[in-house]
């Protein structure tokens, strides 16, 4: 807070420029940015299909699934979309996390949990559908 | 003051004295405009998205242990707490998909044109809508 008449006083006289650099993502900063946006435009076609997919798939048995899954350009489809979908979520989730939770070691147990979370789940879908289509 | 940044944000009132600027208020504090609506919404669908992968997962996994677990999943599904959550998913895909596409619209550098950005808004919200109650009939013409 500003006090009464006196001029304004500042406490760390490095510029901003100073204080920043070093600090920076130095010239890989877009790579997430770029991941995102690759993984989201793969993710139009893909997710446009998936739904056409499981609406076929309502009410379906395990060997109505295990059927579907056994083309192997369904496989390939699913495969792709697993993958995407992951790596999209980890992005997408990690930024949220990066804009509203600002204490350190939440942060960092937050980021960690969920790189593993997405992980361990990517990879279980992975096997599930290989385990199903092959 | 700690450095120069708080500097910008002090200024002098008619009586000379040196006070805080007033910060610009919230969330709470203004109408929402639909584009404000879109942005939050692609946010909190986002969010939502990783509950449905949750659910998918659930599915694919139990689908490849034993007829008993998948039977589990789909008797789940087929409750009306499950019946909501897809219908969340659906809507949530659909307004994440279309939101995410004027994305990369923007990553493209078209629609910022004020006038395009809040007709894209309406049309994200229209389509989505209409998306998912197609995907609905169709699912439940299935079941049926």
């Amino acid at each position: 807070m500003p006090d009464g008449n006196r001029a304004p006083h500042v406490d760390i006289l490095r510029s901003q420029l100073g204080r920043a650099r070093g600090l920076g993502a130095s010239h890989e900063g877009t790579g997430t940015w770029w991941a995102h946006t690759l993984t989201s435009i793969a993710l139009v076609p893909l997710t446009l299909w998936f739904i056409c997919g499981m609406v076929r798939l309502v009410g379906a048995s395990r060997q109505d699934v295990a059927d579907w899954l056994a083309n192997p350009l369904v496989l390939a489809l699913m495969l792709c979309l697993l993958l995407m979908t992951f790596h999209h979520m980890r992005l997408g989730l990690s930024t949220v996390v990066e804009d509203y939770v600002h204490q350190p070691v939440l942060r960092m147990a937050t980021l960690l949990t969920i790189r593993a979370a997405t992980l361990f789940l990517g990879l279980a879908c992975l096997v599930s559908v290989l385990r199903l289509g092959l | 003051m700690r450095d120069v940044r708080d500097a910008l944000m002090v200024a002098r009132n008619t009586d000379g004295k040196l006070v805080s600027r007033p910060l610009s208020p919230h969330l709470q504090v203004w109408r929402w405009p639909v584009a404000m609506a879109t942005s939050i919404s692609h946010r909190v669908t986002g969010v939502g998205l990783g509950i449905g992968t949750l659910l998918l997962t659930w599915w694919l996994v139990a689908a490849a242990i034993s007829d008993n677990a998948f039977a589990w999943v789909q008797w789940f599904l087929a409750t009306p707490i499950g019946m909501l959550a897809l219908f969340c998913w659906t809507l949530s895909l659909m307004l994440h998909l279309c939101s995410g596409i004027r994305h990369l619209l923007w990553d493209a550098g078209l629609g910022f044109e004020p006038e395009t950005y809040r007709r894209n808004s309406w049309l994200i919200f229209i389509v989505a809508g209409a998306g998912t109650v197609l995907i609905w009939i169709v699912g439940l013409a299935i079941w049926w």
